[in-house]
């Protein structure tokens, strides 16, 4: 194996059971989901109470993978609110975003030092509308969400879930079914929407980052894109058919909020990234409304197969390790799968038992944990190795350290511009992925071959 | 002192009188509590006036604000890039996986050291912990560390919860220092503490010269040591810096903290001087340093051209010697006479544009220097976490009224615990020779123009008008407003992190830097963002 620079930067150690300590996590706060899901929802201004430190962070990180603007308010902390608490620091930062930002709905989320100080936020709101301080046209909703708790996508679930409880209301039924996609990017948001459109189905997704994500360079200054779910949409999410969640992890507790609210019942489907789990979305649209599946899409299918089939040789058999958040790991799986690649290690950080068992069904021979990190992965792939790896830009130093390929999936990607642009969902989407899953790996045996191996015809 | 740009009076009359105007439009949709302390932070230069600007204040809640907190200042600024330490960082999950590879402190793995700086360990608090206390945790974590990584040294950093809940991270740091014979260094920077970032620095430099530097000794001390200070080798700064002071002559004991180890920090007291090039984040140490050890400090400046030609000189002048003297001008020469047809090039391109510069600590001034090098103006500048001193100089210190969050940040004196490498007389002689910079810093708003903007703690909406009003040819500041900006049609490059480019130090920096200007500036995709068909 190649070592990296001078010196040497491959550390030696020792393998041995963790309890206490995580090492290269594989998951981050709740606070960070929680904006994520705020941002997906029109006009939102995403709060973030407790000290600023936190607020800085997310930003910065949200900032990296989206290379786009995240707007987010703090409610700036300091020694005195941690004694005295931090109400007052709540009602001044809501007055100063009501004057300066003009939102037309602020989502607050909590930080750890707000959380262990138990500042009461919902009664803070409810005082202040109570005032007249927040007028009646701006909604507010808010979401408890200690970091010490879950992560990142528990963040993103509770503040979907509040958002549902706060605005979902029931009227006459409206047709219409409701999407919760969990942290898919702009793009697959497109493609999600695309199917719709060719199915004839009138959807409610919640949140919907495309169109504030992915906004167009127009050379103006817009602080709120054109994008998100409205209220309007949310209200009427209690009138829906049903719920589809895309990934269950990220969007099952706002799913069974309307339910127990509303009688709205809901199924559970993995992310549609590879072809029998966009198969299993497709049927499950159908099936739900009642409309056909137009030869539009049978034609979409047909090509991926074919595309799958051109170019098996490529990856059939090989070994890979996938991480990341739960959703997208469980749908990777599901991919490798339809492929005939073999998963050896399914690792995410967000603990649930629930995901262990059904990747487990999916993989019996796999290492599959919910409470794992990338350090673990490391010391695995010493005994047994794989071929490639399919996870976040993290995963670029073990890539490195074990000379793997590794194909950049899900959150964060700190290190590839535009990805977030290109769907991986449907069978367009999974088409992509197919290409990039060969194509890299015979990138990666191209630059491997010894000069007289380098063939033209691969 | 330093001279003025002095241009026709009234024409600057008049634009002084337009800026001050134009912050009176900026802050007028404010709350007018908000207004009235806004206003005491933004300042237009006008040299007919003594004036002043608040800095270091609380943030107001609600504004979007580019502060990040006091973790953010010790662990991620100071300590962060010490690349044998095992950074193990006390809290929830995220605040270690925000810091993890996210600053590019390049340090370069050393035989028979440690490197650990690519990895982000955390203790990853759960409820139970926050309920019942983490020092178990912390311990437990600790003692891991120890058997899987074998570290020489482990530093804890505290965030939020940690203080909330009260672990004492002194007394597991001590247990876990007994029991498994390694160092263990602690800085409780628990977010909350302070304003920004800068209460962090400020306990991380407690931590440094209560704990690390003193502690071992340097075995062959030569007449040329020296340190480096406020030096965190983004985009490899250092390592262009480091080879110029080597051809010159000097031999460099520690870099604080880029691209560093424990132990050359360890023995940064005995070098004959410090440089400073970072002054928010580590001038306490410089402070600490001379009076327990007697090591003098310089502030310097390494980024632009003109501003490397004067520290270098100023670094010979008080050195004194006759090799020193001679290498620093057949450096400065060498090095001019291999930018210059470069330079030359892009100074064409980039002649009369006008730059908008907000980012940390002392870049704000830093880059200044450069952007003026390379042909380009400054018209706006501001800090993130500044204090007044790094805008109006170190002579107002005495004048900073305390506030509440002061109190917290314990502040050490120290009497002389060894012989000074200098008599009095001699560092009294440099004073009088550098008052802008031995042992002093003179501050950014007097090297700035007439009419120009200054602005601290600058804000979203801020920055938004002050954009849309002087139409900057580039915006340059962090990831956090740089594609916001970008969207509206206003180059944009990150001066934190060098948007992955770099270095921008020293003369070759120089050019690497004037090379990135003119790809923001002079990009051929900027025609393609009004469609044909609407132009
Ligand atoms: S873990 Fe807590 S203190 Fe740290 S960044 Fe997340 S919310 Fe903030
Ligand atoms: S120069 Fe700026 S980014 Fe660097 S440490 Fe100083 S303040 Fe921070």
């Amino acid at each position: 194996m190649e070592k990296i620079a001078k010196g040497e930067s491959k550390m030696e150690c020792n393998t041995t059971e963790r309890k206490y300590l995580t090492v290269n996590p594989l998951k981050t706060c709740q606070p960070l989901g929680a904006v994520w899901a705020c941002l997906g929802i029109h006009q939102c201004m995403p709060h973030s109470h407790g000290s600023q430190g936190c607020t800085s962070y997310l930003r910065m990180q949200l900032t990296r993978h989206f290379r786009e603007f995240i707007p987010t308010t703090t409610s700036s902390f300091s020694e005195a609110q941690v004694v005295f608490g931090g109400v007052g620091n709540l009602k001044q930062a809501i007055r100063n975003i009501l004057s300066i930002y003009k939102p037309k709905v602020i989502g607050i989320s909590t930080t750890c030092s707000a959380e262990t100080i138990g500042d009461d936020v919902p009664g803070t709101i409810n005082e202040m509308r109570a005032s007249g301080d927040i007028p009646e046209d701006v909604k507010v909703f808010t979401a408890s969400t200690p970091s010490y708790v879950g992560s990142h996508v528990t963040g993103f679930s509770n503040m979907v879930k509040s958002a549902v409880e706060t605005f979902a209301q029931k009227s006459s039924p409206n047709g219409k079914i409701n999407i919760i996609p969990g942290l898919l990017s702009p793009g697959d948001l497109r493609e999600i929407k695309r199917i719709l459109k060719i199915m004839g189905i009138d959807a409610i997704i919640l949140p919907d980052i495309s169109d504030v994500l992915d906004a167009p360079m127009t050379g103006e200054i817009h602080l709120y894109q054109k994008g998100g779910t409205t209220i309007s949409e949310i209200e009427d999410m209690g009138n829906s058919i049903s719920t589809i969640v895309l990934g269950r992890e990220a969007g099952i507790e706002p799913a069974e909020s309307l339910k127990e609210m509303y009688d709205v019942p809901y199924e559970v489907l993995p992310l549609p990234i590879g072809i029998s789990n966009v198969d299993k979305f497709i049927m499950k649209l159908s099936e739900i409304t009642g409309k056909p599946i137009p030869y539009e899409l049978e034609e979409e299918r047909g090509r991926l197969v074919d595309m799958m089939l051109d170019a098996h040789a490529h990856w059939y058999n090989k070994k890979a390790a996938v991480f990341g958040d739960p959703d997208i790991v469980e749908a990777i799986v599901g991919y490798a799968n339809d492929l005939g690649i073999n998963v050896l290690y399914a690792l995410t950080g967000t603990y649930s038992s629930e995901w262990e068992k059904t990747v487990k069904s999916m993989v019996p021979d796999a290492y599959v944990s919910s409470d794992s990190d990338l350090w673990y992965l490391k010391e695995q792939l010493d005994k047994k190795p794989v071929d490639m790896l399919f996870g976040n830009s993290h995963g670029k130093y073990l890539a490195k350290e074990y000379d793997l390929p590794l194909l950049r999936v899900g959150f964060p990607i700190l290190d590839r511009a535009n990805l977030q642009h290109f769907p991986i969902v449907g069978y367009r989407g999974t088409a992509w992925l197919v290409e990039r899953t060969g194509n890299t790996l015979l990138d990666y045996k191209d630059a491997k071959s010894p000069e007289h191996l380098l063939e033209l015809i691969m | 002192m330093i001279e003025r740009n002095h241009a026709q009076d009234d024409m600057m009359e008049s634009l002084v009188e337009k800026n001050k105007k134009l912050i009176e439009d900026i802050t007028e949709s404010y709350p007018k509590k908000v207004k009235k302390e806004r206003k005491t932070h933004l300042v237009v230069i006008d040299p007919s006036e003594e004036q002043h600007i608040m800095a270091d204040l609380a943030t107001i809640p609600g504004i979007m604000t580019n502060r990040g907190c006091s973790y953010a200042g010790a662990k991620g600024v100071v300590f962060g890039p010490v690349k044998d330490i095992l950074h193990l960082t006390h809290g929830p999950i995220g605040c270690g996986y925000y810091t993890w590879n996210t600053r590019r402190n390049l340090a370069e793995p050393e035989e028979g050291y440690n490197y650990f700086i690519k990895n982000c360990f955390s203790t990853n608090m759960q409820e139970k912990d926050v309920v019942f206390g983490g020092e178990k945790k912390l311990y437990g974590a600790i003692k891991e560390a120890y058997e899987i990584f074998k570290p020489k040294v482990v530093g804890i950093y505290a965030t939020c919860p940690v203080g909330l809940i009260g672990d004492d991270i002194k007394a597991v740091a001590k247990r876990a220092e007994e029991e498994l014979g390694i160092k263990v260094i602690t800085v409780s920077c628990e977010g909350y503490k302070g304003v920004s970032q800068s209460a962090g620095h400020h306990l991380a430099s407690n931590t440094l010269i209560m704990d690390i530097v003193g502690t071992e000794e340097l075995e062959d001390p030569t007449p040329y040591d020296i340190n480096i200070f406020g030096e965190y080798n983004i985009g490899g700064d250092v390592w262009l810096v480091k080879d110029l002071l080597q051809k010159i002559g000097y031999r460099v004991v520690s870099v604080f903290t880029g691209d560093s180890k424990y132990d050359d920090l360890a023995k940064a007291h005995r070098a004959k001087l410090s440089i400073l090039m970072c002054h928010r984040s580590i001038n306490y140490t410089n402070r600490m340093m001379e009076e327990k050890f007697g090591v003098p400090w310089l502030k310097v400046n390494y980024i632009g051209i003109t501003s490397t030609i004067e520290s270098l000189r100023e670094m010979a002048k008080f050195f004194d010697d006759p090799m020193i003297y001679e290498n620093t001008e057949k450096v400065i020469e060498e090095e001019l006479m291999k930018i210059k047809p470069r330079l030359d090039y892009y100074k064409e391109r980039l002649k009369g544009k006008r730059a908008i510069l907000f980012v940390g600590g002392s870049r704000a001034h830093h880059y200044q220097d450069l952007l003026k090098d390379i042909g380009m103006e400054t018209i706006v500048a501001g800090y993130e976490f500044a204090h007044r001193d790094d805008y109006e100089g170190r002579k107002i210190i005495p004048e900073i009224k305390e506030a509440p969050h002061h109190k917290i940040l314990d502040t050490y004196h120290f009497e002389r615990v060894t012989e000074p490498a200098y008599p009095q007389e001699k560092i009294e002689e440099m004073k009088n020779k550098m008052p802008d910079h031995f042992m002093n810093y003179e501050g950014m708003m007097v090297h700035m123009d007439e009419g120009s903007i200054v602005i601290d703690d600058f804000n979203h909406h801020e920055t938004e008008e002050l954009i849309k009003a002087l139409k900057p040819d580039i915006f340059l500041s962090g990831i956090k407003d740089r594609y916001v900006f970008q969207k509206m049609g206003v180059p944009s490059r990150q001066i934190h992190s060098y948007d992955y480019s770099g270095p921008y130090s020293s003369f070759e920096g120089a050019v690497n830097f004037a090379r990135d200007m003119d790809m923001a500036i002079n990009n051929p995709i900027w025609k393609e963002v009004t469609p044909p068909w609407k132009k």
